[in-house]
């Protein structure tokens, strides 16, 4: 059945231009009724509510496991985060290794994975369900979030492989196999693949068709509406210039633009709360009131948790397993310390970008508001909003109820999110795929024109189904990640308390700052 | 007691002006050790795809044989065919601060560069290599034109 529809697929790329958007929807269709028919009951199981709510299970497993691992290892986040900004700032860092991957950048490396569209769409629409509320649960499972990504990425450049040539892999996959024989327990290499496989699916949706997708839906807002596939063969051009080509002067460009635009939007977003300062505190009491009594949203304070937690976990994709790929490059001859400078990676995507939007949406008056009783007005589930919109289009109103210009720049700081995204993805399907078929030239290739092609389908349709499948695959990784997470948290706590009493001691150097 | 002169490389013409003057005050001064450095512009703080952050180590390691085997190595034997005490040291990082790095560390008396050949917008933003190294060394510059 799966051959059927990638069959399919390939028949939609060959289809020539004119009769393409005559066909499109009859193969969209089609493609999205078999796809649907296979993957429905994945994607349902991944996605089922606990029974009597509307509470994703997998939400639950983040939080739980991010809760745990907060206990296990005592606050980490907040005991560690001082040395973590000095460890980023290479206050640690041995000089003779100046060439090699700092600390900075192989988090500015993950960052550019996981900061995205869910920063500003996904936060607009817990916030358009859950009202301001949602905002303090999402910064509690945020904070939550920062030990869950420490256990991960420590584990994550404990067990890479490092190759005589000089290059490294890194990810779960090989911390899972390798890890799970040193506690000599089973089963360890069969869920290395099945992270693997879940990692591939993953990447090639959410962190390749959904961008497109998406990126797409923001350049025909602007230019007009036109066919997705000019969009798709454009962005697939451009990454397969950067993945296969590698052509890095793109990437370059695209690397340093991307920050730019991430420190552009906090600081508008904070000259918009500055301007607004009467309402800070007003503002803080709606996220606190309605993060305990739900201000009058569907399913009152559960609502605002539900939508709070959802958007923490689908956003810094911490115990997913992504991270711990992208951070295992760094040059470091202490594993935890990587571990130390990952937990500020939900901290800057989360507590601070995901809440500036939130800020944002609540100070600018968008939500409605019923002045008899100062509960928010509902339309069905969602709160009203001034203009009626929803989403990414709820952000921009926001923005530009402050900079009538910001949806501009929105908009290309959405592409270019959606650009970097996919190219820090491709290399963690890469990874995946390279752990099944074999580091080889040839399965590298194999692997970066599949996904090139897939940058194509996700522009070109809007394949439902298969975004919920990929979006699925993503926490299914989760799934098998924290599994694993649980098995080998006790060898975390080991270095770490290796580490500590060695800093204490002083045999750990500092050589700056 | 042996008196050192740190000379900054660039694998251009400027680099062997710079070379050819610390020759002539080496001459002069007797048991003179000329010490060579070249350094491979890199910052810690650059952004980096994931797949370059993979192969980092590998490519630095090249990065440093290439600069040794095209620049250092060649001007280090060349020196001592003419009899000069020299060696090469090659390293990654900001070119000023790493030039009167190198030169506390050996001790050395004087750093020897040439005048910066980089131009345009970035000289009158940041200013050169050259003109950092003048404002914030610690040992004597001399800067050769």
């Amino acid at each position: 059945m799966k051959k059927l529809s990638f069959a399919a697929l390939a028949g939609l790329l060959a289809t020539p231009s004119a009769a393409f958007a005559q066909e499109a929807g009859g193969i969209d269709q089609a493609v999205n009724e078999v796809f649907a028919a296979v993957t429905g009951p994945f994607v349902n199981l991944i996605f089922a509510p606990l029974p009597g709510t509307s509470f994703p299970w997998i939400v639950l497993w983040l939080v739980v496991a991010a809760s745990i691992f907060t206990l296990y290892f005592g606050f980490i986040q907040f005991r560690a985060f001082k040395h973590a900004i000095q460890l980023v700032k290479g206050d640690y860092s041995d000089p003779k290794d100046a060439g090699e991957v700092s600390h900075f950048q192989a988090l500015a490396t993950a960052l550019s994975g996981t900061v995205g569209l869910g920063n500003i769409a996904g936060v607009a629409v817990a916030v358009g369900i859950g009202g301001p509320g949602a905002t303090f649960w999402m910064i509690l499972a945020g904070l939550l979030g920062m030990a869950s990504k420490f256990t991960e990425c420590t584990l994550g450049v404990k067990y890479r492989n490092e190759y005589p040539d000089g290059t490294v892999s890194g990810g779960p996959m090989y911390y899972i196999s390798k890890g799970f024989i040193e506690r000599k327990v089973p089963g360890g290499k069969i869920m290395a693949i099945l992270f693997s496989i879940f990692c591939i699916l993953g990447a090639l949706g959410g962190g390749n068709m959904f961008q497109a997708n998406q990126a797409h839906a923001q350049i025909s807002g602007i230019l007009g509406d036109y066919p997705g596939w000019i969009t798709g063969v454009i962005f697939a051009g451009v990454v397969f210039a950067v993945i296969v080509g590698g052509i890095k002067s793109i990437a370059r460009v695209t690397e340093k633009v991307v920050p730019f635009m991430g420190v552009l939007y906090v600081v508008a977003a904070l000259v918009i709360i500055a301007a607004n300062y009467q309402q800070i505190g007003w503002a803080f009491g709606q996220i606190f009131e309605g993060a305990f009594t739900g201000l009058g949203i569907a399913g009152g304070f559960v609502g605002a948790l539900i939508q709070g937690f959802k958007r923490a976990a689908f956003s810094n994709e911490a115990g997913v397993g992504s991270a711990a790929i992208a951070h295992s490059a760094v040059r470091t001859k202490e594993p935890i310390t990587e571990g130390f400078v990952s937990l500020l990676e939900p901290f800057i995507d989360t507590v601070v970008i995901c809440t500036m939007t939130a800020l944002v949406i609540t100070i600018s008056g968008q939500l409605m508001v019923d002045p008899a009783t100062g509960n928010y007005l509902m339309d069905g589930n969602m709160i009203q909003t001034v203009g009626g919109t929803s989403g990414v289009a709820l952000t921009s109103a926001a923005f530009a109820s402050a900079f009538s210009w910001f949806p501009y720049v929105l908009a290309i700081a959405v592409v270019l999110f959606a650009f970097s995204t996919m190219i820090s993805w491709s290399y963690y399907g890469l990874k995946a795929w390279t752990y099944l078929f074999g580091e080889s030239k040839r399965a590298e290739l194999t692997f970066k024109v599949v996904f090139c092609v897939f940058v194509v389908i996700g522009a070109a349709a809007s394949l439902g189904p298969v975004i919920d499948f990929s979006d699925a695959a993503i926490f299914a990784m989760a799934v098998v990640n924290i599994a694993a997470l649980y098995v080998l948290m006790p060898i975390v706590k080991k270095e770490l308390n290796s580490y500590l009493s060695r800093l204490k001691s002083g045999e750990i150097k500092r050589f700056k700052g | 007691m042996t008196t050192s002169i740190v000379v900054g490389l660039d694998g251009d013409g400027s680099g062997m002006r710079a070379l050819d003057f610390a020759k002539k005050l080496a001459k002069g001064m007797g048991t003179c050790e000329l010490i060579l450095v070249y350094v491979i512009e890199w910052s810690p703080y650059s952004f980096q795809t994931a797949e370059e952050n993979a192969v980092r180590h590998k490519r630095r390691e090249e990065e440093i044989e290439a600069a040794l085997e095209r620049v250092v190595t060649p001007s280090v034997a060349a020196l001592k065919k003419e009899g000069f005490s020299a060696r090469g040291i090659v390293r990654h990082g900001d070119v000023a601060d790493l030039l009167n790095t190198v030169a506390v560390e050996e001790g050395a008396d004087q750093i020897v560069v040439a005048r910066s050949s980089e131009g345009g917008f970035v000289k009158r933003v940041f200013g050169t290599a050259t003109a950092n190294l003048v404002m914030h060394a610690t040992v004597p510059v001399t800067v050769v034109g």
